[in-house]
């Protein structure tokens, strides 16, 4: 038997008040596969990101997560989604360790992973320091740790390379790349490096859907035109 | 019980760190005393002056605290980092009342004495055992009271406005029922607290404790 779609959404809205941040979008993204986001600032990425991740309630439309129906069953889905969005959600005042063990004590994570994965990502000798002390790429470095630390089936990815410089984009490239082996939802603004990871592409303009691809049918231009 | 523990400990470490909330509420507390030592002019207070100014000293300390209860979760992404943990959202509730309680607790080992000092008589010795029941009572009215107000300001654009707006008017049971069976504890000679203004304490605290469990997780709705 086929699996479960990762995501399946039919006309999905979310308004807040009079303003329609995302507009009808319809896609089945397959178990396993990726969907890249593109589209310019206030698009609707991000809503639909948060959306996915149960943070936002769907104003209309259906939504179903990792076989879950939002929001009705949205705390089926908790835990099962790893997050890492514009902000680390990690307290500034604590240190990069103590951020991630509160985190694991809240997924029921042992906390052993922690320092498995402080050592990945090469963070393990600045973790004892308070977040407000690092640079925003450690920060970004630790907040894919927060987001990958329950060993999540679904990735929402809101430009998860942003901050990071090649050397720590490449560590963080097994736990939230392709080769993680999870389903993913990457909102970027790189054409060529968001084409090349996706299974599926999915262009916004103010809210609305320009279009639902795969990626061999999308080129650079037709991604610039969002933007334009 | 998981999720309660990590969230409470949160708490308490990031308070340890920044020390923003409890020296603030211990001092106010303090300097309150001291300005009614000196503005009543008295060499002693006792009975219903004394219990309401002991009472409304540690309500005004405690909006203090009430008011930075949940800035570090709506500044800095914890709100967020919480629900999307596949926990109960009513921990959040517990966890924080049960900080607010700790703060609480500390601020009166600091201000209570400090309150003796400066404003009880010599004569007027409270019963410790009825009054450490009455703190406990009044402070868990306090701490829920005042949790559920700060879930409600921190979502509003003017919390520090809102806050003491909201939860003023709602501990004013607490400080009646609080002061009132204090007051024959500083009484010259000291008498018995009086059973009613106990229960009247206890059962806002029950009826406050249903309402907030009812109604905290609308408030961590978007």
């Amino acid at each position: 038997m086929a699996a479960a779609p990762a995501i399946e959404l039919r006309g999905l809205t979310r308004a807040f008040g009079e303003r329609i941040a995302l507009a009808e979008v319809s896609l089945s993204l397959p178990a396993g596969a990726t969907l890249v986001v593109f589209g310019p600032n206030g698009a609707g990425k991000t809503t639909l990101l948060r959306v996915l991740a149960t943070l936002l309630r769907p104003t209309a439309g259906e939504a179903s997560v990792l076989g879950a129906a939002l929001p009705g069953r949205g705390h089926l889905v908790r835990g099962r989604v790893g997050f890492l969005g514009h902000e680390a959600l990690l307290y500034r005042e604590l240190t990069g360790r103590e951020n991630l063990r509160y985190h694991a004590r809240l997924h029921g994570v042992a906390l052993h992973r922690v320092d498995d994965l402080l050592a990945r990502v090469d963070m393990a000798a600045r973790a004892d320091e308070p977040l407000r002390t690092l640079s925003r790429g450690m920060i970004q470095r630790l907040a894919v740790c927060r987001a990958v630390l329950h060993d999540p089936e679904l990735l929402l990815l809101d430009e998860p390379r942003s901050h990071l410089d090649p050397a720590a984009a490449g560590l963080v490239e097994p736990l939230i790349g392709r080769a993680s082996g999870r389903a993913r939802v990457v909102a970027s603004h790189d054409p060529a490096g968001g084409l090349a990871e996706a299974d599926l592409v999915l262009g916004l303009r103010a809210g609305r859907v320009a279009f639902v691809a795969p990626p061999e049918d999308v080129d650079a231009a037709r991604i610039g035109a969002l933007y334009r | 019980m998981r999720a309660i523990g990590a969230l409470v400990r949160k708490d308490l470490l990031l308070e340890l760190r920044t020390k923003e909330t409890v020296p603030a509420m211990a001092l106010f507390a303090l300097v309150a005393y001291v300005l009614f030592h000196f503005a009543l002019h008295r060499n002693a207070l006792e009975g219903d002056l004394a219990a309401g100014v002991l009472w409304v000293t540690v309500l005004l300390a405690a909006v203090l605290g009430v008011n930075r209860l949940f800035v570090a979760e709506h500044e800095q992404g914890g709100f967020d980092g919480f629900l999307l943990a596949p926990v109960d959202r009513t921990a959040m509730l517990v966890a924080k009342v049960a900080a607010l309680l700790c703060f609480l607790v500390v601020v009166e080992l600091i201000a209570v004495p400090a309150f003796f000092l400066l404003l009880l008589g010599p004569g007027a010795g409270p019963a410790f055992p009825e009054l450490l029941a009455i703190l406990a009572l009044a402070d868990i009215g306090l701490a829920v009271v005042g949790t559920l107000a700060a879930g409600l300001a921190v979502q509003t654009r003017a919390r520090d406005l809102i806050g003491p707006l909201v939860t003023l008017p709602l501990l004013v049971p607490v400080v009646i029922a609080a002061a009132r069976s204090t007051a024959p504890l500083f009484s010259v000679p000291a008498g018995g607290t009086e059973a009613k203004w106990l229960a009247v304490l206890g059962l806002y605290d029950l009826v406050f404790v249903l309402l907030a469990y009812a109604v905290f997780d609308f408030l961590l709705e978007d």
